[in-house]
C-alpha cells in the first residue's frame, strides 16, 4: 500500500478565501514589521561588532555571578545567556557571553579575553573558552551592507530570470511571495528574539531559493494550463494547476522538513537558528506559492494569448481582469 | 519509445562509479589524512618507519582526495587582518631625506643652506632653502631624484615622486602610481611573511589570502586561539640600526627635531636618544642565526645584502668609537661601540640574551619584518573539542535525515521509491566528489546546505514522478508515460534549479565565511540533482521497464 499524503485528483479550491489568506499574509507582514521596527532585531556580533565568547564549564551557569566577574573589566555592556541543547551532558554548561565593541579597538585585544578568561575561571576552574569571536566595527558595517546587497541583488535576478522565462505578472507574483517570505522570517527573528548573524542571511537566501522553487513549479503548470485551456477562466485554471502540484508541493515540503527537522533536534545548539530559519522559510514558502504568488498573479490578470504574436500593441499587455 | 543508446548509458554509469569512487575516501577520513602526510613527509624526504606505514594505510591506486574540513568544524582560529599600507609612505618619503639634501648640497652655490621642516603630515619631505629665488630651480634638482614607478607590469610612464612648491617650501610627497604600486609591494611582502611565520609554526594548511585592496584573512586549522595566532605573526619584529645622539634617565626629555627616544631593553631606566632616520633596517638583512660572541655569551649573527651592507660599512668606517644602537620595535637591544670599520656586511648582536632569546629573535629577524603594522579587524577561534562535537551532531543529523528521507519515498513510491533513493545516494556521492576534487572547504553551514540538498534533490524525481502518475491516468501506456513524464516535467526542473542556482551563485560571489561554505554544497547539490534526476533515474527506468515490460506502472 503506497503512502499518499495528498489524494488522486484534487480539487480544492484555494481561492475561495482569498480575502482571509491573502489578508492574513498582509497583517502577518505588518505585524511583522511592527515587531521589527518596535523590537528590532538581536544582531550576532557578525553585525554589531563585539566580541562572543563560548564558555564551557562542569559546574552549572550562575547568570548573575558570570555578570559580576566581568562588569568589573569595564567592557560596558555584557549579555549572558545559557545555552541548552539536550545532547549535553549533566557535567556540561555552555554560555555565551557577548560584549560589545570597544570603542577605538578593531577587535577586542588579547589582553582584554584573557581578562575575561581569568575572572571566570576564577568562579570555576574548569571552565574553558570553546570558541571565541570578535567583530571589528568596520567589518560589521561591511557585511550588513553586503548582506542586504546580496539578498536585493539575489531578488533582482530572480525577477529578471523569471520575467525572461514567464510573463512580468509571474514575476511580480514571485517576487511578492518572496517578499512575503523574507518579511516573516524577518518578524519571526524579531519576536522570538533568535541572534541574527551572517549564516541567517544564508538561510534567509535559501528562503529565497526554496519558495521560488515552489512557485516556479506551480507557474510553470499554470504557463502550460493556460495554453491547454484558452477558454477557461484564469481563476479556474490556477486552481486546477495548484491541484496539480499539490502533491508534489507536498511530498517535496515533507522531505525538506523531515531532514530539516533532524538538522534541527540532533544537529547540535551552534546551527539551530540557522536550520529555525529554514524551516520556517519552508514552511512559509509554501504556503506563499500557492496563496500569494498565485492570488498576486490572479489579480493582475495575465495575457492569455500565447499562440500568436499580437501585432497591434507591442510589449505585454493586460488581459480581462477575472474575479 | 524508451531507448538511451548504449554509449549514453555506459557514460551515465561511469559518472555514478567515478563519483562513488573520489567520494569513498572521505568515509576513511582519518586515515586518508595520515596518508596524505605521510607522502607529503616523505616527498619531503623526511620519511621515517612511521611515516611508511602511514602512507601505506591507503592505497595508492584509490584516489585520495578529501573534502576540506572549515574550523567550524576542525577547530582552529581565523583572522582578517588590515594592513596598514599607508605607513610605508612615511617611512619612503622619511628615506628620501638624505638623498634630496646631497642632491641640494651639490648646487649650494644656487640654493643656498638646506633645513628639513617638520611635518604635520607623515607622509610629505618639507624642504626649505636659504635662497628663496631659486626655489624653482631647487625643485627641479630634487625631481631629478624621481624614478620611473615600478610596478608588478614592470616599469612605467609614471614617476614616483612628486615634488611641488608650497609657498616658502619644497615638498616632495609619493606620486600616486608609486603610492598603488608600494601599497602593491607592502600587501605582497606581508603575505610572503606572515605565510613565513605560519609555516615556521609547523600547522596544516594554513590559508593565507588577501583579501580586497588592503587586507589579509588567515585561518589556521588545529591552532589553539586567535591570540596564538595573532602572537605568531604579529610581531613586527622591526629591526633597525641608529646612530646614537645621547643617554638619558629621563624618559621625558624630549628629544631634539629628527630624533627619538627609546628605553632600553635590558637596562631598565635607561633611553637612548637616537637619530630617528636609520642606517640600515631589517629589510635589508638577509639571514640571521643563533651564534656566541668573543666572550661566549649567546648573540645573534647577521648579514646584510649588498646595499645594506654598504651603507653599514660606510657609517662604521667614519664613525669608529661611536656607540650603534640596534632597535627593536622600539626598543634598543644593544648599544655597541663600533670598533672597527665593518665590511662585508655581516655583523653580530650582542645583549643579555639567553640561548633561547637568541634562537627566537634569529627567528623573527629571518622571518623578516613585517612591512607595516596590521590591524585585526575580526578573529574567530573554534576550540578542537566544539568542532568535533559540530561533526558528529552533524554527521548523526545528516544520517537520520537520509533514513527519513529514504523510508518516506519508499513509502510513497514503492519500487519507484527505491529508484529515486538509488539517485539520491549516488548523487550525495556526487557532491562529496566534487567537493573533494575542487578542494572546497566543507563548514557546518555547508552540512546543513547537504541536508537541504537531500530534502531538495527529491524534487526533481518527485516532480517527474507525479508527472508520470498523471500521465498514467489517460491511458497512453506506461513506456508513453515515462517518457512524457520526463518530458513533461523538464521544463519546471530546469526553471526551479536555475532560479535557485542564481541564488546559490550570489550568495558564493557576495558571501563571506559560513554564507559561501553554504552556498558551495547547495550549488553544486543543485548541479548534481539535475543530473541525477534526469539522467540516472531515467536510466533506471529503462532498464526496469525493458526487464519487467510492465503493462501499467505500480508508481
Amino acid at each position: 500500500m503506497r503512502l499518499k499524503l495528498v489524494p488522486q485528483g484534487t480539487s480544492v479550491d484555494f481561492f475561495r478565501h482569498w480575502k482571509t489568506t491573502f489578508g492574513g499574509s498582509v497583517v502577518a507582514m505588518v505585524l511583522s514589521i511592527v515587531a521589527f521596527a518596535v523590537m528590532g532585531l538581536n544582531f550576532g556580533i557578525d553585525f554589531r561588532g563585539g566580541t562572543s565568547i563560548r564558555t564551557e564549564a562542569q559546574a552549572p551557569v550562575d547568570i548573575g555571578e558570570y555578570r559580576a566577574a566581568i562588569m568589573p573589566l569595564g567592557f560596558g555592556d555584557v549579555a549572558i545567556t545559557e545555552v541548552f541543547d539536550p545532547a549535553f551532558g549533566t557535567d556540561r554548561h555552555v554560555a555565551m557571553v557577548r560584549i560589545q565593541a570597544q570603542e577605538g579597538t578593531e577587535a577586542i585585544t588579547t589582553e582584554q579575553i584573557s581578562a575575561v578568561r581569568d575572572a571566570l575561571q576564577g568562579l570555576d576552574p574548569t571552565l574553558t573558552f570553546a570558541a571565541v569571536d570578535s567583530v571589528g566595527p568596520k567589518v560589521s558595517g561591511e557585511l550588513i551592507q553586503s548582506a542586504i546587497i546580496s539578498v536585493v541583488l539575489a531578488l533582482a535576478a530572480v525577477l529578471f530570470y523569471i520575467w525572461l522565462r514567464f510573463e512580468w505578472q509571474f514575476s511580480v507574483g514571485a517576487v511578492a511571495a518572496l517578499v512575503h517570505d523574507i518579511v516573516l522570517t524577518i518578524g519571526i527573528f524579531s519576536v522570538l528574539q533568535i541572534r541574527f548573524d551572517l549564516a541567517i542571511i544564508a538561510a534567509l537566501l535559501t528562503i529565497v531559493g526554496y519558495s521560488l522553487n515552489d512557485t516556479v513549479v506551480v507557474f510553470d503548470r499554470v504557463r502550460e494550463n493556460l495554453i491547454k485551456y484558452k477558454k477557461r477562466p484564469l481563476k479556474e485554471v490556477l486552481t486546477l494547476s495548484i491541484n496539480e502540484t499539490l502533491s508534489r508541493t507536498v511530498m517535496t515540503s515533507v522531505t525538506t522538513l523531515l531532514a530539516l527537522l533532524a538538522l534541527f533536534i540532533l544537529g547540535g545548539d551552534v546551527i539551530r537558528g540557522f536550520v529555525f530559519a529554514m524551516i520556517w522559510g519552508v514552511i512559509v514558502g509554501t504556503y506563499s506559492s500557492v496563496f500569494v504568488a498565485s492570488a498576486v498573479l490572479l489579480r493582475l490578470g495575465v495575457k492569455r494569448d500565447w499562440s500568436k504574436n499580437s501585432g497591434d500593441t507591442a510589449g505585454t499587455q493586460f488581459g480581462v481582469k477575472e474575479s | 519509445m524508451l531507448q538511451i543508446p548504449m554509449w549514453k548509458r555506459v557514460l551515465i554509469w561511469s559518472i555514478c562509479a567515478l563519483a562513488l569512487l573520489f567520494a569513498i575516501p572521505n568515509l576513511f577520513y582519518d586515515r586518508v589524512e595520515r596518508h596524505n602526510d605521510a607522502v607529503a613527509m616523505i616527498e619531503a624526504g623526511q620519511g621515517d618507519a612511521a611515516m611508511q606505514d602511514a602512507r601505506a594505510a591507503w592505497p595508492f591506486f584509490l584516489p585520495s582526495f578529501l573534502v576540506n574540513l572549515g574550523l567550524d568544524l576542525r577547530g582552529g582560529a581565523h583572522l582578517l587582518a588590515e594592513v596598514r599600507v599607508s605607513e610605508v609612505y612615511a617611512d619612503r618619503i622619511d628615506g628620501m631625506w638624505p638623498s634630496v639634501r646631497d642632491r641640494l648640497r651639490d648646487d649650494r652655490d644656487v640654493v643656498g643652506a638646506v633645513r628639513r621642516i617638520p611635518s604635520d603630515d607623515p607622509g610629505e619631505l618639507r624642504v626649505r632653502i636659504t635662497n628663496t629665488d631659486a626655489i624653482d630651480e631647487a625643485a627641479s634638482f630634487v625631481r631629478e631624484l624621481a624614478q620611473p614607478t615600478q610596478s608588478i607590469s614592470g616599469f612605467s610612464q609614471a614617476r614616483d615622486l612628486e615634488v611641488r612648491v608650497e609657498g616658502e617650501d619644497i615638498v616632495v610627497t609619493l606620486s600616486e602610481a608609486e603610492r598603488v604600486a608600494t601599497d602593491e609591494r607592502t600587501m605582497r611582502l606581508s603575505l610572503e611573511i606572515i605565510r613565513r611565520r605560519v609555516d615556521e609554526a609547523g600547522t596544516r594548511e594554513p590559508t593565507i589570502q588577501r583579501q580586497g585592496s588592503d587586507r589579509i584573512l588567515i585561518q589556521v586549522p588545529g591552532i589553539g586561539s586567535a591570540e596564538e595566532l595573532k602572537e605568531l605573526i604579529g610581531t613586527t619584529a622591526r629591526l633597525t640600526f641608529h646612530p646614537v645622539v645621547n643617554v638619558t634617565s629621563n624618559p621625558d626629555q624630549v628629544p631634539e627635531p629628527r630624533q627619538v627616544i627609546y628605553p632600553s631593553i635590558d637596562e631598565p631606566g635607561s633611553y637612548y636618544i637616537l637619530e630617528q632616520t636609520p642606517v640600515v633596517t631589517g629589510e635589508q638583512l638577509v639571514d640571521a642565526q643563533p651564534g656566541m660572541d668573543q666572550n661566549n655569551r649567546p648573540a645573534v649573527n647577521f648579514r646584510f645584502n649588498p646595499a645594506g651592507g654598504r651603507a653599514f660599512g660606510i657609517y662604521t668606517a667614519e664613525n669608529i668609537g661611536n656607540p650603534f644602537a640596534i632597535v627593536l620595535d622600539g626598543e634598543v637591544i644593544s648599544a655597541p661601540v663600533i670598533q672597527s670599520h665593518i665590511p662585508g656586511g655581516s655583523g653580530i648582536i650582542t645583549g643579555r640574551f639567553t640561548v633561547e632569546e637568541t634562537s627566537q629573535l634569529a627567528v623573527l629577524l629571518r622571518a623578516g619584518a613585517l612591512p607595516a603594522e596590521m590591524d585585526f579587524l575580526e578573529e574567530r577561534t573554534v576550540g578542537p573539542e566544539l568542532g568535533q562535537d559540530s561533526i558528529d551532531a552533524g554527521r548523526i543529523a545528516a544520517m537520520v535525515a537520509m533514513v527519513a528521507v529514504l523510508g518516506f519515498m519508499l513509502a510513497s513510491y514503492g519500487i519507484f521509491g527505491i529508484i529515486a533513493n538509488i539517485a539520491l545516494l549516488l548523487n550525495i556521492s556526487m557532491i562529496f566528489a566534487l567537493l573533494s576534487l575542487i578542494g572546497a572547504t566543507l563548514t557546518l553551514p555547508g552540512i546543513a546546505g547537504i541536508v537541504l540538498t537531500i530534502g531538495m534533490a527529491v524534487d526533481a524525481t518527485v516532480l517527474i514522478f507525479e508527472r508520470i502518475r498523471e500521465e498514467m491516468r489517460t491511458a497512453k501506456g506506461p513506456a508513453r508515460a515515462i517518457e512524457l513524464g520526463y518530458d513533461k516535467a523538464l521544463s519546471a526542473i530546469l526553471d526551479a534549479n536555475i532560479t535557485t542556482f542564481i541564488t546559490a551563485l550570489i550568495l558564493f560571489a557576495m558571501g563571506s565565511g559560513p554564507v559561501r561554505g553554504f552556498a558551495i554544497t547547495l550549488g553544486l547539490g543543485i548541479l548534481t540533482s539535475v543530473f541525477t534526476a534526469l539522467m540516472v533515474t531515467r536510466l533506471m527506468m529503462v532498464i526496469y521497464f525493458e526487464r519487467r515490460r510492465p503493462k501499467t506502472l505500480a508508481i
